[in-house]
């Protein structure tokens, strides 16, 4: 693995001395990427070491991606070089990097939901090898690193964490020299996080280089040993993630100081404004969870956090409170300041005063062609009293879209234009801005933050914290566990379509959360262990 | 008993045509790309093959022409639709009103001509066994190619690797070009299938089936042959099954006039269509299992990320 040749002459024996002698497993050298309109990567240089957890650190748009693309073959860099061991290389594709010993696992998997995990991990290879033979490596690997996979079942049926799983038997199968993982942590649940670093640990010790990126700075700063730091496609800074605290890189990242969002003196809350109630609900999607009777109370200055794995139902509990998926039989599961709403179309529930911001933001949250002030217009036409007589009003409705652009910084070149030309974190302070300024009695809200980035992040939490203290009952949808305890008040967690009784943050750990997102139920106080293994369904919990 | 070997060589006629369109563009679907187009591909397949077998009295070159009459046709198609992106429902529409009029006015000069039909296998003793011996033993080449194409296309997308990764293209194209497949290049050589196959099935027409040239001859068949690929739900197997229960349908109109059931003509020959429509509001019932067959990304365009 290269390191062998290398003579340390320094008398340490250390893996550290050895580290920094050789040649390192990857430099890189002079990077420049540019896309028109954009440069992404400029003049990027950096290194790592075999046996090295090296993390790049940046916000969205930084140019991490670009940067992954570029070592992985997808793209090729405009100028600069990639040094591999010591010589140049020139990766043409994926399949020329994964010859040279290159893995990565995909931020948004690249896997096939149709298809068997053996299939899948058999897509992957360079080399076409017996299905049979494959399948023995892959039980070899599976048992070596303690990832436990079924190579016949159907991606479909897996858990989020389980698919990754995949991903990375599909790299290690390759017998990797240098590991990328990109932002591989997002969807796991902090057990899942927990075993996977033990598995990058245990792969960095036998002297595979792994390159590590998220934002997640508390996980970099457990797992990694070196970091660099790239902003606006430029490494501007690099440093040893062991010493900082997360605070201090996250201002390296954003290039300023970071405000923690002020969450006011001690909050009191009103009468219950938003009701739900037995709610059990089929999933009309084809890889869809079924809710099973969710209840939660959502009171006027309440900040309540839903947490849990994506996939959860998470999606079908937005859909069911907005209104986008009616129930005629059941009126009363959901009730709006007291008003059966569950029958209701989602116009008729914005009619008593409730909003709702969906996760995605283009197609769903916003009409992509259209302009910022149709947009507008679009959800708050009868609140902001937009239309006459069946008319556009042209004045009020420019006049609200320029006051969401002014209240929440939204970076445009102004109302006329077209809301997929904003960046996501831009549109998402626009589409988070029209539902505020509606003054909104109920606020349910998907994934506020979701690859927003950090300055505009903190923006739309103060904004979230200010509707609250106003009176409002926010219902926050989140995979982001830093966000739920930064901002809510309570919280519940939705694991396999059921959710668990709320609980105020003040008295719940992130291990407990983290538990309950595995799928362990009737965590409630001081059960024993034995009682939270009873689990339902499939999905048994990683802790 | 004498009415069996004619019925079933009219099924295997009426079917074949059906079986090899259908066979090409359930690859096509596969990989991901809904061509439109098999009724235009069918005539200009079937005016290619007439007219070159007409002029060279070669069958065979005849044969040669379709398949490459029908691939050029799929090229225009793929062109469009895969390199420029342009919408596949509008540009598939487009490309069978092309070959309408494009076979048509090929075809003027050819209308009243005679060929030879293609010959049926003929094997000394085999092929006279009574029943047996014509219906199995006394076909031409492209009812054999048909069936023989039919499996090939299954074992291929079941056992082979490179069945797998066209299946994976359709699947999600996007996974597949991050893992480093080429999408565009794997759905253009899908396309180029799809076109080849309609050639066929529009030579087997104008060559063998009705051994001549009228204009709009497929009459329809190409939109049949799309319908039974989702009446098979993406299987190969079910193909076969379908586009004989098809070719069944659309012959049982001559045989029950020949048997005196008086059933108006227009009835049974719009029995095919309306089979269609009721196969496919039963098979779309059940999303789930249409779902696990069905190519997610059917009909999206594909641009790589940046």
């Amino acid at each position: 693995m290269g390191v062998a040749t290398v003579t340390s002459t320094t008398g340490d024996a250390g893996t550290e001395a050895i580290k920094g002698a050789g040649p390192a497993q990857l430099e890189v050298r002079g990077v420049t990427k540019a896309f028109p309109g954009c440069l992404a990567n400029d003049d990027i240089s950096f290194r790592i070491e075999p046996g090295e957890i090296h993390a790049l650190l940046g916000e969205n748009g930084a140019g991490k991606s670009t940067l992954v693309k570029i070592i992985y073959g997808v793209l090729q860099a405009d100028q600069g070089e990639l040094i591999w061991e010591g010589a140049p290389v020139t990766i043409q594709s994926p399949h020329d990097a994964r010859e040279m010993g290159i893995g990565l696992v995909f931020q948004h998997f690249s896997l096939f939901e149709t298809m068997t995990v053996l299939e899948n991990i058999a897509l992957a290879m360079n080399d076409v090898r017996d299905m049979d033979a494959l399948r023995k490596q892959v039980e070899e690997v599976e048992k070596t690193y303690g990832l436990p996979l079924d190579p016949d079942r159907h991606v479909y049926t897996l858990s989020v964490g389980e698919r990754q799983r995949i991903e990375i038997v599909r790299c290690l199968l390759q017998n990797p020299k240098l590991l990328i993982l990109d932002e591989p942590t997002s969807v796991l649940t902090p057990q899942e996080v927990e075993k996977l670093f033990e598995t990058l640990r245990r792969l960095a010790d036998e002297g595979c280089a792994i390159l590590y990126i998220s934002h997640k700075l508390h996980e970099v700063k457990a797992l990694c040993q070196k970091a660099t730091v790239l902003r606006g496609g430029k490494v501007v800074g690099g440093c040893d993630p062991r010493e900082e605290t997360a605070k201090s890189m996250a201002e390296m990242m954003i290039g300023q100081k970071l405000t923690a969002p002020d969450r006011g003196e001690s909050r009191t809350f009103g009468d219950v404004r938003l009701d739900v109630s037995n709610l059990s609900l089929l999933s009309d999607e084809q890889f869809g969870t079924h809710l099973k009777d969710i209840n939660l109370e959502v009171r006027g200055g309440e900040i309540m956090g839903v947490a849990g794995v994506a996939g959860n139902g998470q999606n079908e509990l937005f859909r069911a409170l907005a209104g986008e998926t009616e129930q005629e039989a059941a009126p009363d599961t959901i009730k709006i300041d007291g008003k059966s709403v569950a029958h209701f179309g989602p116009r008729r529930r914005r009619r008593l005063g409730a909003t709702f911001v969906p996760e995605e933001r283009n197609g769903h949250g916003a009409v992509p062609d259209m302009s910022l002030s149709e947009n507008g217009f679009l959800t708050a036409f009868r609140r902001m009293a937009l239309s006459a007589k069946g008319l556009i009003r042209e004045m009020p409705t420019k006049s609200f879209a320029d006051n969401i652009i002014k209240t929440f910084d939204v970076r445009t070149t102004g109302t006329g234009a077209e809301a997929g030309s904003l960046s996501g974190g831009n549109l998402q302070k626009f589409i988070v801005g029209r539902e505020i300024l509606q003054d909104p009695g109920v606020l349910v809200i998907s994934q506020p933050t979701w690859g927003v980035d950090a300055g505009a992040a903190s923006a739309i939490h103060q904004a979230l914290l200010d509707l609250a203290a106003k009176g409002t009952a926010v219902l926050v949808i989140s995979q982001d566990l830093d966000e739920i305890f930064a901002i809510c008040d309570s919280v519940v967690v939705m694991a396999e379509g059921k959710m668990s009784k709320p609980r105020p943050m003040a008295d719940v750990s992130i291990e407990e959360i983290g538990l309950l997102m595995g799928g362990l139920h009737d965590l409630e106080g001081d059960v024993t262990p034995a009682n939270n293994l009873e689990v339902e369904g499939g999905r048994v919990g990683q802790a | 008993m004498e009415w069996i070997v004619p019925f079933f060589l009219t099924v295997i006629t009426a079917s074949t045509p059906l079986l090899l369109a259908a066979t090409g563009e359930l690859v096509t679907e596969k990989s991901g790309v809904l061509n439109l187009g098999v009724e235009g591909m069918m005539l200009v397949g079937a005016i290619a093959g007439f007219a070159v077998t007409a002029s060279s009295g070669s069958a065979g070159l005849g044969i040669i022409a379709a398949v490459i009459a029908g691939t050029l046709m799929s090229l225009i198609f793929a062109f469009l639709t895969l390199t420029l992106m342009a919408n596949q429902v509008a540009t598939g529409l487009a490309l069978t009103i092309f070959g309408v009029g494009f076979s048509a006015l090929v075809g003027s000069g050819f209308v009243g001509f005679a060929i030879d039909p293609l010959p049926g296998l003929s094997i000394p003793g085999i092929s006279a066994i009574p029943i047996i011996g014509p219906i199995l033993f006394g076909q031409d080449f492209l009812v054999y190619l048909s069936i023989v194409a039919v499996i090939g296309v299954g074992w291929f997308l079941a056992r082979s690797r490179a069945g797998l990764v066209l299946k994976a293209v359709g699947d999600s194209h996007h996974s597949a070009h991050a893992i480093g497949y080429s999408v565009i290049k794997i759905r253009y050589l899908a396309t180029m299938f799809g076109g080849a196959m309609a050639g066929l099935g529009g030579a087997y027409l104008s060559l063998s089936y009705t051994p001549m040239w009228a204009e709009n001859m497929t009459a329809g068949r190409g939109w049949i042959a799309l319908a039974l690929v989702v009446f098979a739900t993406w299987r190969p197997g079910r193909l076969v099954a379908g586009a004989y229960m098809f070719g069944l349908i659309s012959v049982m109109q001559l045989h029950a006039q020949g048997a005196g059931i008086h059933v108006p003509s227009q009835f049974m020959s719009m029995l095919p269509y309306l089979a269609t429509v009721i196969v496919l509001v039963i098979i779309s019932s059940d999303r789930a299992k249409i779902r696990l067959n069905a190519p997610a990304c059917i009909g999206q365009a594909f641009r790589a990320a940046q």
